[in-house]
Formats: C-alpha cells, sequence, structure tokens
C-alpha cells in the first residue's frame, strides 16, 4: 500500500466538478483507493461517498492506494490534487 | 390582478399562459412484484437510457453556455452510475420485492439526506442533484421523458424549483420565462436560465395552486409577475416588450456572424470582463474572445494577497470556459484610486501619475510573481495571453522578461506544468505611442487603452465635471496616436487591438478599421451593436 496526503487550498473544497473529475481519474486505475478524513475512510471511486465526506478548504485528507499499479495511480492521483484542489 | 415580487436573473418582458410544472416524484407507488431479476433488468434498461438522456443533455448544454456549466450533467451520470446508489436500489428490491421506482425513490432521499445533513451549504445544494438523478430514472421507468412541456402555446414556467436538467431540456421553443419560489443565484438554474437568455424570476413569492392556467407577465427588468393583469398594465407592458424585443432580434440575428466588413476586412470583437462572474456574458453576446479580462477583482474582493492557488483556479477556469478562445488577462492594475488596505499604499496627491500598475509589480515583485505563477499554470488549460498595464519604456518590458524567465525557471525545477501565453502590453501613455516601434519587437501584441490615453494626452482629468467642456473623446490628438501605433505594429507583425470604451464607439469603428486594428474589445452588452456596425462597414466605398 502507498498512501499521501494532502491539505486542501481550493476555496470550495472537494466540490461536485473535482469529485467527478476524481473519481474518473481514480477508475482508470484497478488499484483500491480510498480516501481519509477526520477518521472516515470513502472509496475514490465512489462519487457520493467522496462527496459525502464533505472535504474542505485547509482539511488534511490521506490518500491510500493498494494494487498493481499503485504507484502510478498515486502519482496521478497526487499531480490531480496538487494542480485542482 | 395579483402582483408578486421575485429577485431577476434575467432581464426581459414574458407575457403569456402559466404553466405550473410538477416533477413526477408524488406518484410513486411501493408495489410487490413477483420477480426480481426481471425488476432489476428494468432498472438497468432505465439506467442506460437515463444515462444517454444525460448524455445528450451534457452535449447539448456544452453548445449552448460551456462546459463549466455543462459539467453536471457529467456528474450526475457519475451518480447514476454509482456503486453504492446502485447497490442500494438492488437491495431494496431483492429483499422487499418491491418495484424499481419505489426502490429509487427510497434510495434518492436516502442519498439527499446525507447532503441536507452536511454543514456546508454547496453541500447542501447538491441534495437537489441526487433528487434530480432520481426522479430522472422514474420518469424513465414510468414511460415519459422528463420535464417535457405538453402545452402547444410557448408558456411561463412556474415552478416550485427547477433542477438544472429540468431547465436546459425544456424547448425553449415552448417556454416564455421561468418564475420559481426557491432558488439561489448562484444555483444551476439561475446560470443556466441567464446563459440561455430566458427571462427567469427566482424566490418569488407566488402562490403556485392560485395560477395554473391563467394569464401572467414576467417583468425581468423590475422583478415583478404579474398575474391576470388590467388592459391598461397589458397595453403598458406590451409595448415594453415590443421596443426590447425589436433590438433584441436585431441583435440577435447576428449571433454566430462573422465580423466582417461588406468588402470582406475581418476583425476579432472581444470582450472586455472584470469578474468570473462575467463569463456567461460572453458567452451569450458570442464574443469571439476576451479582450481585457481586469484581475483587480481578485485582489479588492480580497482582505489578503490573494494566494496562487486561488488566483490559479480562477484563471484555470477562464482557459477552459473559453475553451480554446483567446482569453487576454491584464496583470494586477492597482493605484492609490484603487486600493486595497492590505498593500498599505499612501494617499497620493495626483494618483492617476502615481505609484500604479506595473510599477508596482516592478517594485513588489513577490506580488507579481505569484499572479506570474498562476497565469502560467493556467495557460496550461487553454488559451491565454497575459497584458502587462501601464507601460512606457523598454527597459519595462525587459524587467518583465526577467522575473518571467525566473518564474519559469522555478516551475520546471518543480515539475509544474504550464503553458506558453502569448504576452503583450497595454498602450495607453504617450510615451508608449512614441517608442512603440521599439516595444512591438519586444511584444506579441498591443491593446491600446483609450480612456488613460485621452486623459494623458488632453491632460484632462476625467473625474473633474467642470473640464467636461474641453473634453473631445475624439479628439484628433488622440485618433493620430492610434494610427501611429498601428502601423509601428504591424512593421513588426504585432498585432494591436483596442480595449478603452472608443473601440466601443461606433461613429468611429470606420476609422478604426480602416487604420488597420486587428481587434476591438468591448463590454460583453455591445458586441452585437459594433458587430452590425462592422458589417454595414464598406473600407472601399
Amino acid at each position: 500500500m502507498k498512501e499521501f496526503k494532502y491539505v486542501i487550498t481550493d476555496n470550495e473544497g472537494i466540490h461536485a466538478r473535482p469529485a467527478g473529475e476524481l473519481v474518473k481519474l481514480a477508475k482508470t486505475f484497478a488499484s483500491e483507493v480510498k480516501v481519509a478524513k477526520d477518521g472516515k475512510e470513502a472509496d475514490c471511486k465512489k462519487i457520493f461517498a467522496l462527496m459525502g465526506l464533505g472535504v474542505k478548504k485547509d482539511q488534511e485528507v490521506c490518500f491510500k492506494v493498494t494494487g498493481e499499479d499503485e504507484d502510478a495511480a498515486c502519482e496521478a492521483l497526487e499531480q490531480f490534487m496538487r494542480e485542482n484542489l | 390582478m395579483k402582483t408578486y415580487s421575485g429577485k431577476s436573473v434575467y432581464g426581459g418582458i414574458a407575457i403569456g399562459r402559466i404553466h405550473v410544472y410538477k416533477k413526477n416524484e408524488s406518484m410513486v407507488r411501493r408495489e410487490k412484484i413477483d420477480n426480481p431479476d426481471a425488476e432489476m433488468e428494468r432498472y438497468e434498461r432505465a439506467k442506460a437510457e437515463a444515462v444517454a438522456q444525460l448524455k445528450g443533455l451534457y452535449d447539448k448544454a456544452l453548445k449552448e453556455v460551456g462546459e463549466v456549466n455543462a459539467a453536471i450533467f457529467e456528474i450526475h451520470q457519475m451518480m447514476l452510475e454509482d456503486d453504492d446508489y446502485n447497490e442500494s436500489v438492488e437491495n431494496i428490491v431483492r429483499t422487499q420485492h418491491v418495484n424499481a421506482e419505489y426502490a429509487v425513490a427510497s434510495t434518492g432521499d436516502n442519498f439527499a439526506k446525507i447532503f441536507a445533513e452536511m454543514e456546508d451549504e454547496y453541500m447542501r445544494e447538491r441534495a437537489a442533484d441526487v433528487k434530480d438523478i432520481s426522479e430522472r430514472l422514474l420518469a424513465v421507468l414510468g414511460g415519459g421523458s422528463a420535464g417535457a412541456v405538453q402545452s402547444q402555446e410557448p408558456v411561463i414556467i412556474a415552478a416550485d424549483d427547477l433542477a438544472p436538467s429540468e431547465t436546459v431540456q425544456l424547448d425553449k421553443d415552448k417556454v416564455l420565462a421561468f418564475v420559481t419560489v426557491h432558488g439561489s443565484t448562484n444555483s444551476h438554474t439561475a446560470i443556466l436560465a441567464k446563459t440561455m437568455g430566458i427571462p427567469a424570476l427566482i424566490g418569488t413569492d407566488v402562490e403556485l395552486e392560485e395560477i395554473d392556467g391563467k394569464f401572467g407577465i414576467v417583468d425581468g427588468l423590475e422583478g415583478k409577475f404579474y398575474v391576470e393583469p388590467d388592459e391598461e398594465l397589458l397595453a403598458q407592458m406590451r409595448e415594453k416588450q415590443q421596443a426590447e424585443l425589436a433590438q433584441k432580434e436585431m441583435l440577435q440575428s447576428l449571433k454566430g456572424k462573422e465580423n466582417v466588413t461588406l468588402d470582406g476586412r475581418k476583425v476579432m470583437l472581444y470582450a472586455n470582463i472584470g469578474n468570473v462572474k462575467d463569463l456567461p456574458k460572453v458567452m451569450q453576446n458570442d464574443a469571439g474572445g476576451i479582450g481585457l479580462f481586469r484581475s483587480e477583482f481578485l485582489y479588492l474582493e480580497s482582505d489578503h494577497f490573494p494566494t496562487e492557488e486561488e488566483q490559479f483556479q480562477v484563471y484555470k477556469t477562464v482557459a477552459e470556459t473559453m475553451a480554446g478562445k483567446r482569453a487576454i488577462i491584464r496583470t494586477l492594475d492597482i493605484g492609490a484610486d484603487k486600493k486595497c488596505d492590505y498593500f498599505g499604499l499612501e494617499a497620493e496627491e495626483n494618483p492617476a501619475l502615481g505609484y500604479r500598475g506595473i510599477r508596482i509589480c516592478l517594485t513588489r515583485t513577490d506580488v507579481f510573481k505569484t499572479q506570474l505563477r498562476a497565469l502560467f499554470r493556467a495557460s496550461a488549460f487553454g488559451k491565454l495571453a497575459i497584458m502587462y498595464p501601464m507601460i512606457i519604456s523598454v527597459d519595462e518590458i525587459r524587467r518583465i522578461q526577467e522575473i518571467v524567465a525566473e518564474v519559469k525557471a522555478e516551475l520546471t525545477e518543480n515539475g509544474t506544468p504550464f503553458g506558453e501565453p502569448e504576452q503583450g502590453i497595454m498602450i495607453e501613455t504617450p510615451a508608449a505611442v512614441m517608442v512603440s516601434g521599439e516595444l512591438a519587437k519586444e511584444v506579441d501584441f498591443f491593446s491600446i487603452g483609450t480612456n488613460d490615453l485621452t486623459q494623458y494626452t488632453l491632460a484632462i482629468d476625467r473625474q473633474n465635471p467642470r473640464l467636461d467642456e474641453f473634453y473631445d473623446p475624439h479628439h484628433p490628438a488622440v485618433l493620430r496616436m492610434i494610427a501611429m501605433v498601428v502601423e509601428n505594429a504591424h512593421r513588426e507583425n504585432t498585432w494591436v487591438g483596442i480595449c478603452g470604451e472608443l473601440g466601443a464607439d461606433t461613429e468611429l469603428t470606420e476609422e478604426f478599421l480602416k487604420m488597420g486594428v486587428d481587434e476591438l474589445s468591448v463590454s460583453p452588452n455591445y458586441i452585437l451593436p459594433v458587430r452590425k456596425r462592422i458589417r454595414e462597414t464598406n473600407l472601399e466605398a
């Protein structure tokens, strides 16, 4: 398993549009992708679960990626977060 | 006659019969079924159809209102394909042996609740999206098409609230206006209605049970909704509507047309805006690009120096919304007359000639670099261009380019992707006009800011009303300067635009075209009137 942490800088947090893009991106990998915030965890391939975390600006999220393509997935997700959130 | 008030989202007047739009949600019954497999098959077919509808809506919205506003329909597709949502439906169907309609309605309610209970207002509003997709599924399961208006004549649609998919799929020929009881100016519906150019009132105190089928008038200019108006008001409103329609129709007929003169000379016609909120106006008025995006609002609406991320998000939105069309963003042009407390600028005797624009950027390079980094990064997402204000010398451009080189080196070092935007300058000082030949060698384009150029050239402070009798916006000195700039620029293959108020002055359009001006950038409202003038002009006559 690989993991990375990220603090949201976007004013609106993980709102509908980036959540949608994030799910789309996560689905391109075979690995399981979990996003955790304050002890709550969601499947990053499920848009309701992800939006249900209610991640806002300045909050820290932790991505946990497990699977054969975890290295590539981690890198792509981290880049997406940096560029969009 | 009854009069109601609401908040107008889009101006215009609509007169006609009222149709109260009712959702299908009240019709869901819980029915026992014998064969859950068959019921799930029915559900899967309905889901496929709903996803196909959403794809269609996405394409429609993409064309009509742009990528940013269309994205919601892509998100709705994902919501429909969400595992948790589908598992919940399947679970209800299989364990309770009930119809798919009931399972969908229950699941929709449960998921909507999750959002409705969240602290964040934005997230609470997303409950509407969950309801929207659930109602779409229900409509497909029921065999009807969601939200279609059955009436033959065009109507005023009144509703409690309208979901984005409901607004966009209404047959526009059948809709005169929207009146809703709920809804916010930030809702998708308000934004879509605005971009579609349909008069709309939200937050209206109307009693829906009372008005279905009655005659009504929506006055989007005043935010009023009249039901069963009297003869006098009707006549008055018809007149107001006629005047507005005649103007609008004439201009609407120009949408999609080229900015070309009778003898075939083409010119770029762009929009000036001062906030991301103005982007729908750019699209509505069919601008070919953004000729001046004033970035000051980012600084003025903030109580701290806007961070790189905050700025990046805004510029990226602009780049993506414009979808390949050029968007020229002017770097910070702030001074003692337009100031933010956190800049700590001192009051000046003469702010117009003071510490402002590029002069601040070149001395406060930390502030400037933050903006440049955000701009270069956002350039990877569309066709952005950067424009520097208040230039007076070649040396200033060289200093800017040194800073730009540092910014690019830093981005490269960090592995942060960035684009290569065009870079240009404002020509708004007589000094810049006089050395425009040299300046043109250094940049991709010029944009002439006629407001400041006129004030500096005529030495007339436009804030002082006592000088009005001396002020001549068509002063030959200013016009000769513009001609001189164009000539010098073209010698170096640099293109030239005009982004000041003079650009929208249709008395001068012909003269500007004769000078060879390549681009005119005007307030969104002036795009179509200027296009009209261009198309009536014959430069060879």
